[in-house]
């Protein structure tokens, strides 16, 4: 009875996941094995000839190299202006509040208008950062249209975005930390700079690992800039690989193509999983 | 509380077959539409098709504004696939040869029976047809088009002691002059090349006497010597002379840069004309592309489609509202409002725009252009080997590869991509 | 090294609100001034009247607010029903169906774009507001943070409330939802702030102005092609961030407290 109760109340939600995430997930798998369906062409078996296109596929291979940049300079960098926001406001300083809504606001902002307000910064010539630097006399730059310069552009203004939500963790986590220790800090007579080392870095260790794979597992769905910003370009130097499989499946219509794309997407994603599975067994027991 | 939720869903169903059994007899229409350059386009769009449903109460037509030309084509197709009823869409008039091999959308040769349609077919300019003629049938009929023209700010054009009605007529004189207009504050041409990059090459390659493709829509020309030279004079254009700033230019702010002073000349289509209008506070001057060894641009722009999937009383009623859309009174309405080219001869005799042309005579510089123009890259699998092209552009100029290796390895893809289409 | 952190955490916050600001100031004045500064440039609301006259943003607005109200009512009931059933009751398969919920942590709807869209349109939903709420309803996050404050609730207090003769449901309902205020709390403003400002995935479903979200009238009203002026997209930005803006201003000590309090951590 309590089987049947018991899988009444989980079920409603359990068809749901279900659905959008086991279903798509093994739907995936199987559509990358066949060749693409058009009115013309009925689809059929084709073993590994996407997975050889792809490995083929200069722009797989540009967007694959500019996700796994993305993600890993957004994430740590994000991570550690967050931990700084969160000692900063910890203080009694003047304005404190303010200073910590500042710090929060832009997360509450959608993306697409984030990208809106920074666009008015890059442009060339007419964009804010460049009046400026014209005004002092130094070199412009045309920030989203340089290969060299239009991915960190892009970061820099994810990790303006995303650096406030981080912080609310580090606040709650500092709020844990007992008074005592840095009492006990003080009374030895420990620098501030010995004291972050030696006690509040060590102690915000759990939360630094929860928040830093939960952001990187979300940072590879981050593409709703480069709808605004710079469609992927120039030449796919902005591309990351979720945009690069939204124009192939709905600008291309290349169904199965993406499907392959989508599995690559899903291992890199099942082996940061991984690691967080591996590291709690080993040694982090604090969730 | 089950009640409740059972009560809203029974008045619900109930409300909503009162509304659709009110609406019954009409003729129910969804149009997709595209807009890519500034200026309230929708606003002018929903107007003409107001007056269409106070002329035609039987029809009930949604006219769905769905961003630029790639969104529109996404969202209309994405829409057919997903089995939602899509009668009709202004799109790329280069889908054209992806809407056939999708089976998606219907001939007007086939749909034009009568001689009055015949004749209506035949009333457009003809270089606006070239895109939406393929296998002997008319499949697009124009509407929102252009082609590339040069503005010019005249009054840098006096500030450097240039004459202000003598904009440049070739290459060389584009050079020598952009050379004269470029100063600290100021370049002396802009050239986008993002949103559209092989729109704009597509006028060097013809400038230059090449086209990018052949006219069944299976062949490309990417890497002909007299297109890579084309491509090098564009990427010299910045690293050599030195009139244009380095790295890509944005399609979408180059407006804004025109007109706050940022170039002296822009490349840009012919559709942005009334916003240019509307917001420059100096002197400006529209022009022909310049000639290397003829003058050229592409046409570009949307053309109407009509899809397959539609009963024989919603063809008849999409005809329709294409005629009334592309009528001469409403072409020259439109092309007022916007700059596009009105699409056909009748629409520059209306009163309407005659007169608009005679008292701003850039108006009609597209139009006369039409007679150096080709027909804008168009393939089977144009989206990619569209982006191809752009992507090789761009490398091009952002200085990852040379002209000539990009343009090769363009061609040698869209080889690949084509092959099965010959 | 006191001061030199001062001097850091004032400047850090200058930088951070700066970009808004200056949304501000080019929505409040004429275009001519968007790009160009002078304190002493008159002020305008005609960038916000053109804004609103451009696009129906008063619809976007209602379409956002449904579709996370929506989308909240939903996760708020199934969240409970499977957080329920994972805190308190033993059945089969439990340990392998709480692994697979948990799944969804790490493999996003959005992650697959191309299969959930078949399914949507399979279902006929493609366009409307279900289609872009329902991949977004059972919310494996909801579920767990659930569970977690479920099993923190004495089963003592159920002992007492089955003595009274409530049943199973009765006890949740009057037992673990009410002790569990300020998760749920929490949990609706995460939910509520991530959906108001979410946009592939209702870019892919949406089309007709009628269920178009904020974010995506706001990207194609926008998009750099349309070439709006920046100072009409500065008020129209303005115009789609300020309810949820304003909510968190007005709420901004609930929010953090909540944050603080539930354990998300």
């Amino acid at each position: 009875m309590r089987h049947v109760y018991g899988w009444l109340l989980l079920l409603p939600g359990f068809i749901l996941i279900v659905a959008f995430t086991h279903y798509p997930t093994v739907t995936t798998f199987i559509n990358s094995f066949f060749s693409n369906q058009t009115v013309l062409k009925p689809k059929r078996f084709i073993g590994l000839d996407n997975y050889e296109y792809m490995l083929h596929d200069p722009i797989f291979m540009q967007t694959l190299k500019n996700t796994l940049y993305f993600s890993l300079t957004t994430v740590p960098l994000s991570i550690m202006i967050a931990l700084a926001m969160a000692i900063f406001v910890q203080e009694k300083i003047k304005a404190r509040s303010i200073v910590r809504l500042a710090y929060f606001t832009p997360t509450i902002l959608p993306m697409v208008a984030v990208a809106n307000i920074w666009l008015f910064f890059y442009a060339p010539e007419i964009g804010l950062i460049n009046q400026v630097l014209h005004y002092f006399g130094f070199n412009e730059y045309n920030f989203l249209g340089d290969r060299d310069l239009v991915l960190g552009s892009t970061i820099v203004m994810t990790v303006w975005k995303e650096a406030g939500f981080f912080m609310i963790f580090y606040l709650a986590a500092l709020q844990g930390i007992p008074k005592e220790l840095y009492e006990a800090a003080k009374i030895e007579g420990s620098s501030p700079w010995t004291t972050f080392t030696k006690v509040t870095f060590p102690l915000l260790m759990p939360t630094t690992f929860f928040v830093m794979i939960n952001a990187l597992i979300n940072s590879f769905k981050m593409i709703d800039h480069l709808f605004i910003l710079t469609k992927g370009g120039p030449d796919n130097a902005s591309n990351l690989l979720l945009y690069y499989i939204y124009d192939v499946a709905f600008s291309f219509f290349d169904y199965s193509y993406a499907a392959t794309l989508t599995m690559v997407l899903l291992t890199i994603l099942i082996i940061i999983s991984l690691i967080q599975f591996g590291l709690i067994e080993k040694k982090i027991h604090y969730k | 509380m089950l009640k409740l939720i059972k009560k809203v869903a029974i008045y619900s169903v109930i409300a909503a077959s009162l509304l659709t059994s009110a609406n019954a007899d009409k003729t129910k229409l969804t149009m997709y539409y595209p807009v890519s350059v500034g200026g309230p386009l929708t606003k002018i769009v929903d107007s003409m098709v107001y007056d269409f449903e106070k002329q035609n109460p039987d029809i009930d037509v949604k006219a769905i504004y769905a961003g630029n030309y790639n969104d529109a084509r996404i969202k209309s197709l994405a829409a057919l696939k997903a089995g939602e009823p899509a009668q009709l869409a202004v799109m790329f008039s280069i889908d054209v040869y992806d809407l056939i091999e999708q089976n998606a959308i219907v001939s007007f040769s086939d749909l034009a029976k009568s001689q009055e349609d015949k004749k209506w077919l035949k009333s457009f300019y003809p270089a606006l047809m070239e895109n939406g003629t393929t296998l002997g049938k008319v499949w697009g009929i124009p509407f929102q088009r252009s082609t590339i023209v040069m503005y010019y700010n005249k009054d840098a054009f006096k500030k450097a002691g240039l004459d202000p009605n003598k904009p440049p007529k070739n290459w060389d004189e584009m050079v020598s002059m952009g050379k004269k207009l470029t100063n600290d504050k100021q370049w002396g041409l802009m050239i986008p090349s993002t949103g559209y990059p092989y729109w704009m090459f597509g006028a060097l390659a013809k400038q230059n006497g090449e086209v990018l493709m052949n006219g069944e829509g299976t062949k490309t020309y990417f890497n002909n010597p007299k297109v890579i030279e084309a491509l090098q004079y564009w990427k010299d254009l910045s690293s050599k002379y030195k009139i244009m700033p380095e790295g890509t230019i944005e399609w979408g702010t180059l407006r804004k840069n025109f007109l706050s002073g940022k170039t002296a000349m822009m490349w840009h289509s012919t559709g942005n004309l009334t916003a240019v209008k509307k917001n420059a506070t100096f002197d400006f001057g529209v022009a022909m592309l310049p000639a290397k060894e003829m003058r050229g641009t592409p046409t570009g722009g949307g053309n109407f489609y009509i899809f397959k999937n539609t009963t024989a009383k919603q063809k008849e009623a999409s005809l329709k509202l294409i005629k009334f859309m592309t009528s001469p009174e409403n072409s020259a309405k439109w092309s007022i409002g916007t700059g596009y080219i009105g699409i056909s001869k009748a629409a520059y005799e209306t009163p309407a725009l005659k007169k608009y042309v005679e008292e701003f005579p850039p108006a009609k510089v597209a139009r006369d252009q039409l007679d150096f123009a080709t027909a804008e890259l168009s393939t089977y699998q144009t989206g990619r080997v569209r982006k191809i092209l752009d992507d090789s552009i761009q490398a091009v100029l952002t200085d990852k590869k040379s002209a000539k290796d990009a343009l090769n390895d363009a061609q040698n893809q869209a080889n690949r991509l084509l092959r099965d289409y010959k | 090294m006191k001061l030199l952190q001062k001097i850091a955490t004032y400047l850090l916050a200058l930088i951070w609100i700066l970009p808004l600001f200056y949304t501000f100031w080019a929505a409040f004045h004429s275009e001519k001034y968007s790009a160009n500064f002078d304190i002493f440039a008159p002020l305008s609301i005609q960038s916000f009247y053109d804004a609103w006259n451009q696009a129906p943003f008063l619809h976007y607005l209602i379409n956002t607010f449904t579709l996370v109200t929506i989308i909240l009512i939903g996760q708020m009931i199934l969240c409970t029903l499977a957080a329920y059933a994972f805190a308190k009751f033993d059945f089969y398969g439990k340990s392998v169906a709480f692994f697979l919920v948990l799944m969804q942590l790490m493999i996003m709807p959005e992650n697959l774009i191309l299969e959930n869209y078949k399914t949507i349109s399979y279902l006929n939903l493609v366009d409307t507001t279900w289609g872009m709420a329902i991949p977004y309803i059972a919310s494996a996050f909801g579920i767990f943070l659930l569970r977690q404050t479920f099993k923190t609730i004495p089963t003592e207090l159920d002992e007492a409330a089955k003595m009274e003769g409530c049943s199973q449901l009765g006890i949740l309902f009057r037992v673990y939802i009410p002790l569990s205020k300020s998760t749920y709390l929490a949990y609706a403003l995460v939910s509520v702030s991530y959906h108001w400002n979410n946009f592939l995935w209702p870019l892919i479903i949406a089309n007709s102005n009628n269920v178009k979200p904020l974010t995506v009238g706001l990207a194609i009203f926008a998009a750099p092609e349309s070439g709006v002026q920046w100072s009409t997209i500065s008020a129209a930005t303005l115009i789609s961030v300020a309810p949820l803006l304003l909510a968190f201003l007005i709420f901004q000590k609930q929010f953090v407290n909540s944050f603080l309090h539930t354990g998300i951590k």
